[in-house]
Order: C-alpha cells, then structure tokens, then sequence
C-alpha cells in the first residue's frame, strides 16, 4: 500500500505543476490545456456519445485483430514447436516475413483492402501476430524433456500429449506473448486509425491535429493509455490465476 | 518372500548406444512380491536397464518379459518413480497422484486412501512448489502406487533426500509395498539402503552392465536398522562392487564373483 502511494508522488506533483505552469500563462492553453480544461473537454466529449462511441469502435477493432492475430500465431506456434518438419517449413518464412517493419504493411493493406475496416484488423493482427507466435515456439521448445517422458510413462502421446504436457508448460511463455501481442495490437491501432479512418480514438488525435484542438489529443492519448493498461491488467489477471502453480520469484514476493 | 511366479524375466538382455555395449548378456528373474536392489558403479546401464523394462527404450536385444508380456508404456501393472519426483507443477498434489487417469480421476476415492498412507492428507490441493524434497517424494510414490501396479520400478528414488528423510521415506516404501503387495525393483547408489530394503541385492559390473554377484539378505521384516547382520551384508556387497571397476570385463570373473556372493549368503544364514 504504501509502495503505490509512493508511485503517486511524480504524477501528483506533476498535474499541479502543468496546472500551476498553465494557469500562470508561462504556457498557451491553446497548446497545453490545463488538467482541469480537459476535465471540460471529457465532460463534453461524454455528452456528445463521441467519445465513447470512439473508445467502442477501436476497442472492437482491437479485440477482433488481436483474436484473429494471436489465434493463427497459437496454430502456426503450436505446429512449429511440436514439430521439426513443421519448423523447417513454416518457421524461416515466418522470421524473413518478421523483418518487414510491420507499418510498411499499411499502403498494401489499403491497396488490397481499400479503407474500411478490414486493413486496420489484418495490420493490428499482424501486429499481434509475432510476439505470441515467438513465445510460444520457445516456450514449447523449453518444455522440460523429464515431463515429458513422465507423460509418455502414462501412455500418453498425440494430442493428449499435447494437451496434458506441452501446454501447460507452455502456459507462463504464451501470456508473455498475449501480452506483449495486446500492446502491440493497440500501438498499430493508432498506426491504422492516423492513417485512414473517420471514427475511433486515432481519428480524434488526427481530428485534434487538423482543427488545432490540443485538448482532444491528449484527450485521446490518456484514454489510450487507460484501455491500454485496463487490457493489459484484465490479461495479467487471467495470467496469475492460470499460473497460481508457478514457482516463481514474483509469485514468492507477493 | 519369492512366489513361484516369474514377474520379471529378463534374458540375455543387450543394449547398445552407437557401437559401445552397455548392457551385455544380462539375466535377471524376479518374483511376486520380491523386493530386488541393483547396485552399481555410476553409468554401468543400470537406469538403462530400468527404461526397458518400464518400455521407455525399446531399441535392445535379449528377451524381457514383464508379466509373460514383452515391456510396455503405460501398462498398468508397471509404475516407474524417477530420482527426482517430477510432479507436474501446474497440477495439485492430488492432480498428480490421480494424473494416469487425467480430469476423471480427481474425485477417485484412492487418492485421499494414498495420500493418507504416504502422510499428505493434509496436502492434497497444495501446488508442488509448496512441498518439501522429502514430501515431493513421498507425493510421486503415491502417484506410484495409484494405478495399483504388480511390479513398481524405482531408479534412485532417494538419493536428491537428506538423511533423515531418505530413512523415513524407506520405511514408508517399505509399508506402502507390503500393504499393496507390490513387487519393487529399485536401482540405488546407497548400499547400505539396498541391503535394508532389499530380499536381494543384485551388484552390476560397469560398461557393459553384467550381473556380477548376488547378495541375499534372509532377514525377516521388519528388520531393525542396527541390526548387525546388516552390516556384515554391506561389507560383503562393497567387496563385490571394489572389483567392478577393474575386473568387469572377463567373464570369468563374474561367475567367480557369484561363488562368492553364494558364499556370503551361507555365511550370513549361520549368524543368528
């Protein structure tokens, strides 16, 4: 408890020392809008249903990108951990296809796709798509040879072998990569939504920029950042109730 | 003590890795309700030996026979307890005894009976990573156990243990087998262990394993740790195993060996 209060300290000082820096006339509030001229700008953003209506549209695109995303990187893993025949097809074009920077995708996505939703949720599955993808072949690959073995001793092997061994061990690895997948999937979000889109969170930073509404862009960064960690604590959640058995040191600690 | 039934049957048993032989022209017959040790030096084959007959390596030549069957996975009537416990630590204690029978096996009746006779009770929802190395143990021996195996094959069972432990968890066996009736075959490293648990006591000659000697231990159970039979037996076991190391090539020698093993087994039955 006291720990988290300590945390509070620098954001704190910091929002009265913005506040106090504005207010003062050290700074343009058309530039940096005090704290409380966002409080305003929030409130009218809530009564217009814009604000939500933008936050509903881009989770949405999030949760289906990065459904589709981590969903074909759990197959295409699950397959190239288990299987050397497997990895010697699918893993070298997969790491060649890693190398491409994942914003280049988007001009293409828009050739292809043209400006609906679509290239928005291929790109954020993309996106998504390596980091569950990565984790999970090392994850499978470090699965203890013992355990194993201990499984084929009851007869197991295939699928129930898969299913009793493999991904349980798995398990710590894969929410590593959920979770650095979801930030990712929220970070080509915004990439998709800046580029081309008329509603969500990335066309308000882009509606701020255009119409000079400084208010409006830090309003939507700080509800980025809000879905951002309110997603991610949702999955760190189901990561240490799926991972009570670990014996790790950050479980001993607390 | 031996039953007429054969449970294990093993016959000029062969295994090698690429050209070196580990195994060579192996014999060894184990009854019903037996309980047999293997000493040997460090890698004479002995876990080699155990993996065949839990079915674990199937790649040997000879014969082995496990219940007039040839060795398999997952066949009942072997269980296999590894020198560390290998509890699967993403299932509780009772998930790891019931695990042979996977998700149904989690309300089974007889893995509150098993834990209470290996003294986990009161841990039977607690995670692997909250059990001592002793209590790990005894939580493998139970998982074991579960399957109601006729022959139970350990491969250095105790030796990760400290002292202490590693006699309670003796006697422990020791109950838990006599109560199921459950044949052991146990590989150890602690020849004093092996002559207090064991009816025999097999020593192996290193690379390639042959059966050197024999040492039988006729006392009968349950025996008391000091008794001082068990230590003339120990001294006996250790002369066999001084010669593995330099004399376990020839053949002759193994057979000159079992002369002796024979020798000490007379000698121990004229003590009182």
């Amino acid at each position: 408890m006291r720990a988290r209060l300590q945390g509070l300290i620098i954001p704190v000082a910091g929002l009265i020392a913005w506040e106090a820096v504005v207010r003062l006339g050290l700074i343009a509030p058309n530039l940096l809008p005090a704290p409380t001229q966002l409080l305003g700008t929030v409130g009218e953003l809530l009564g217009t249903g814009e604000l939500l209506q933008d936050i509903a549209i881009s989770c949405t695109r999030v949760a289906v990108g990065f459904v589709i995303g981590a969903g074909a990187a759990i197959l295409c893993g699950a397959f190239v951990g288990l299987s050397r025949r497997a990895e010697a097809l699918v893993d070298p074009t997969v790491q060649a296809l890693r190398a491409i920077p994942s914003l280049a995708w988007v001009p293409l996505l828009l050739l292809w796709l043209g400006i609906d939703e679509s290239p928005k949720i291929v790109l954020i599955a993309i996106g998504a798509f390596f980091p569950v993808y990565l984790n999970l072949v090392s994850g499978i690959h470090n699965v203890d040879r013992k355990l194993v073995e201990l499984g084929e001793v009851y007869g197991l092997a295939g699928v129930r072998l898969i299913w009793r061994i493999f991904l349980p061990a798995a398990l710590p690895y894969l929410f590593v990569g959920l979770r650095a997948g979801l930030s990712l999937a929220w970070m080509f979000l915004v990439a998709a939504e800046l580029i081309a889109a008329s509603s969500g969170l990335g066309y308000l930073l882009n509606d701020g920029r255009e119409t000079g509404r400084a208010d409006l862009v830090i309003v939507a960064i700080v509800t980025l950042a809000l879905l951002g960690k309110l997603s991610d604590g949702i999955l760190s959640a189901v990561q240490h109730r799926s991972l009570r058995w670990q014996d790790a040191y950050h479980n001993a600690r607390g | 003590m031996p039953a007429a039934e054969p449970l294990l049957q093993i016959e000029r048993a062969e295994k090698l890795f690429g050209s070196r032989r580990v195994i060579d022209g192996l014999d060894l017959q184990i009854c019903e309700g037996e309980i047999v040790s293997i000493v040997g030096p460090s890698g004479c084959g002995k876990s080699t030996l155990l993996r065949i007959i839990a079915g674990l390596d199937r790649d040997f030549g000879g014969s082995v026979s496990v219940l007039g069957h040839s060795p398999q996975l997952h066949s009942r009537d072997v269980g296999l307890i590894f020198q560390e416990p290998r509890l699967l630590p993403w299932l509780t204690v009772a998930g790891n005894v019931g695990f042979s029978r996977g998700r149904r096996g989690r309300d089974d009746p007889r893995i509150r009976e098993l834990l209470e006779e290996v003294g986990l009770a009161e841990h039977a929802t607690a995670w692997p990573k909250q059990l001592s190395g002793g209590m790990a143990q005894r939580a493998a021996i139970a998982r074991g156990l579960f399957t109601q195996p006729r022959l139970l094959l350990l491969d250095e069972p105790f030796s990760a243990v400290d002292a202490f432990t590693r006699m309670r968890l003796q006697d422990l066996l020791l109950s838990v087998a006599a109560h199921h009736g459950t044949t052991l075959l146990m590989i150890t490293h602690d020849i004093s262990e092996a002559i207090y648990l064991s009816d025999r006591v097999l020593v192996l000659a290193s690379r390639p394993a042959q059966l050197l000697g024999e040492v039988r231990v006729p006392l009968p159970r349950p025996r008391r740790r000091t008794h001082p039979m068990l230590g003339t037996l120990a001294t006996d076991t250790m002369a066999l195993l001084e010669r593995t190391g330099t004399t376990s090539s020839s053949p002759s020698h193994g057979a000159e060996s079992s002369d002796e093993a024979d020798e000490a087994t007379r000698h121990s039955d004229g003590e009182p």
